[in-house]
Formats: structure tokens, C-alpha cells, sequence
């Protein structure tokens, strides 16, 4: 079976309790009236679809119900770790590529293959690429 | 705010009025199968219970339950205590929520002392008594039946008494608990309990799953 560890219940559940719910660490603009349409639009409709390492948002549905954080390698769906909500991540693709491409024991994809993750210089760097 | 004066409650328990266990319906289809020598499971409903779900901070609802129950809030998760008797028992169910079993008619006044205890404190409680309730499931094969019916690992060195989580039940959830060595509960909604109940008669026929019935209604008919 596949087991995911929920940080609330403090012990590896059975994959059928939870629900994945999409991109996680997305802030709301602090002053929705000062934004621009494409801003708000970014905010509420563009998600990343990195290859590699993501952060999503999941909620253990069935158990304790509380929302929680999965850093989330999408070519090899391997779970890097979870986390608490509010909580920063530990694992981001920058950190991993600069750990000599490993930690724990995983293999960051190379040549183009890694993309963004959930840090600020990551989602300023897609902002960027966007334009 | 939270202020007792200012909360409104009722005895919706209400003991003139009649009240039918969610499971009326499959009881009074006559169709359960009884009891055997050969029963390796028997499931006995424990209805009309009062259940209480209480939110708050673990530490304000940890001393007024202690106050008025004189048990132990469980801290840590997936923890159930239980009262000297057996017959009360708290269970943790996520960080911030807590499930209060107590006998049958005793928890209008125990949520009302406990509002008292809490007075101003940041916390909420609802009586749930109506909306689920309470199998007890006995034999030697119903860890058997449990690893048919539920995905989370029910072997005891997992599972041990004091124990109790939220998980998946066949096609539904349910709440599964170990309050001693002898029993192990499941806590089903109240729209759910046939289906329940059904999945086990089942999943239990080969081990001879016999029914206890207990009462399938209380109070005067109108
Ligand atoms: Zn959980």
C-alpha cells in the first residue's frame, strides 16, 4: 500500500484517507484592489507544472481532516516530505540541486528537466519567464 | 463569544419523545442472524449514547474535563482514555477536536457543566448524539473482519487498547476504536449505519457473525 505521513496524526496513513488539493504556498495579493487583471488572474487561475520537485497542498479527509503540506517529486512521485500548514518546506529544488543533486537518497533530474519549486526566487524566476 | 450566558441550550435528547436507533430499520426487517455457538463475531449496537464533539485548545479542555469526568484528556494522537467504569470515554479525532462518549441521558448536564467550566474560553461544543452511533464488535475473528473492512493496520502491536482512529470503511469512514482487550468499537454516521451494519453481516458470514439486538426505539409513543 501506499502510505503518506500526515505531520497532525503524527504516523503514515493509508493513501485512500487523503485528497490531493493542487499547488500549495500560493499568497494571496495583500491588496486585491491595487492588482492588475493579469495579476489576479495569476493568482487565481495559473498554477506551476513543474517537472520535478512541487509543493502541493493535501487534507487527510478521512482522519483528522486538517490541511497539511507534500513536497512531491512529479517524475518519480516520490514524497520528499510533509509538513504543517504556515510551515516553510525543508527539501525546495534549489536545495536539492545544491546539495550535489542528492538528498535522501534522491536523484534531482538534470539537464532541463528540474523546474521550479515554491521558493520566491523560483516563482519570481516563472513571473519573469511568463511576460 | 463563548460566554455561557449567552449560549442557548436545549435537551434535545428530550426522553418523552420517541427516539429509533439509526439502525430501526435493519432490526425491524427480522432478517439478522442471531447469535451461535459457532459465532466467532457478534456485533451488538450500543444506541442512544450521548456523544459530544468538543474544540478547543488541549490544555482549557483538558482541565474541565478532568474537573467534571475525572479523566484525562488524550494529548497525544489516535488516544482514547477511559473512565474507571468504561462507560465514558474521550478520544482524540484531529489536534483541536476531542469525541465524548457518555451513557445515554447524561450529556445535556455534562455539556452544560462543562460551558460553566470553560466559562470565556476560546471553544465549542456539539452534541452529535443524534447524527452517529456506536457497534461494538466481539469474537476471536474480529481482527479478521476488521482487515476486510478497514485499510488502516489493525494488527495490536498498531493497534493497541487506548487506540482510536478516523479511517476508511468499506466504501464509507468510520471511527475504530480499542477501549479494552475484550471489544473493539466503530463509530458510524447515522446515515451510513445500515450500509455498515450490512458490510459486516457480509464480510462476517463465513466467521457465523451473529446480531445482538438491543432496542430499536425509546421513549412513549406519542
Ligand atoms: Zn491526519
Amino acid at each position: 500500500m501506499f502510505l503518506i505521513y500526515c505531520p497532525y496524526c503524527e504516523e503514515l496513513r493509508e493513501e485512500p484517507e487523503f485528497h490531493a488539493k493542487g499547488q500549495a504556498h500560493i499568497a494571496r495579493p495583500q491588496d486585491p484592489e491595487a492588482c492588475s487583471d493579469e495579476e489576479w488572474g495569476d493568482y487565481l487561475f495559473f498554477r506551476d507544472n513543474p517537472r520535478g520537485i512541487h509543493h502541493e497542498l493535501w487534507v487527510h479527509a478521512i482522519g483528522c481532516r486538517k490541511f497539511f503540506n507534500i513536497t512531491r517529486n512529479t517524475v518519480s512521485y516520490e514524497i520528499l516530505e510533509t509538513y504543517k500548514m504556515g510551515e516553510q518546506p525543508t527539501i525546495t529544488a534549489e536545495s536539492l540541486s545544491r546539495d550535489d543533486k542528492t538528498a535522501d537518497g534522491v536523484q534531482v533530474a538534470d539537464g532541463g528537466q528540474q523546474t521550479v519549486g515554491a521558493s520566491d526566487s523560483a516563482v519570481n524566476f516563472v513571473r519573469g519567464a511568463k511576460v | 463569544m463563548s460566554n455561557p450566558s449567552s449560549v442557548n441550550l436545549f435537551d434535545s435528547r428530550a426522553d418523552l419523545a420517541k427516539a429509533e436507533s439509526p439502525l430501526a430499520f435493519s432490526k425491524s426487517r427480522g432478517d439478522l442472524p442471531a447469535v451461535s455457538r459457532d459465532s466467532r463475531v457478534v456485533v451488538r449496537e450500543r444506541p442512544f449514547l450521548g456523544h459530544l464533539i468538543l474544540r478547543g485548545g488541549a490544555i482549557v479542555l483538558d482541565e474541565a474535563v478532568r474537573e467534571e469526568l475525572g479523566i484525562n484528556l488524550p494529548g497525544r494522537p489516535q488516544g482514547l482514555t477511559l473512565d474507571a467504569s468504561g462507560e465514558r470515554s474521550i478520544q482524540w479525532l484531529s489536534p483541536d477536536e476531542w469525541l465524548l462518549v457518555v451513557p445515554g441521558g447524561e450529556e445535556f448536564n455534562l455539556e452544560r457543566r462543562l460551558r460553566q467550566q470553560l466559562a470565556d474560553a476560546s471553544f465549542a461544543i456539539v452534541n452529535v448524539s443524534g447524527g452517529q452511533t456506536l457497534l461494538e464488535l466481539e469474537g476471536d475473528a474480529v481482527r479478521e473482519l476488521l482487515l476486510k473492512s478497514v485499510v488502516y493496520d489493525v494488527h495490536p502491536v498498531h493497534f493497541p487498547v487506548g487506540k482510536g482512529v478516523t479511517t476508511v470503511f468499506a466504501k464509507t469512514s468510520a471511527i475504530v476504536r480499542r477501549p479494552n482487550e475484550r471489544c473493539w468499537q466503530l463509530v458510524v454516521r447515522r446515515s451510513f449505519a445500515d450500509y455498515c451494519l450490512r458490510w459486516l453481516l457480509d464480510a462476517g458470514e463465513e466467521y457465523a457473525i451473529g446480531v445482538e439486538l438491543g432496542d430499536e426505539s425509546r421513549g412513549a409513543m406519542p
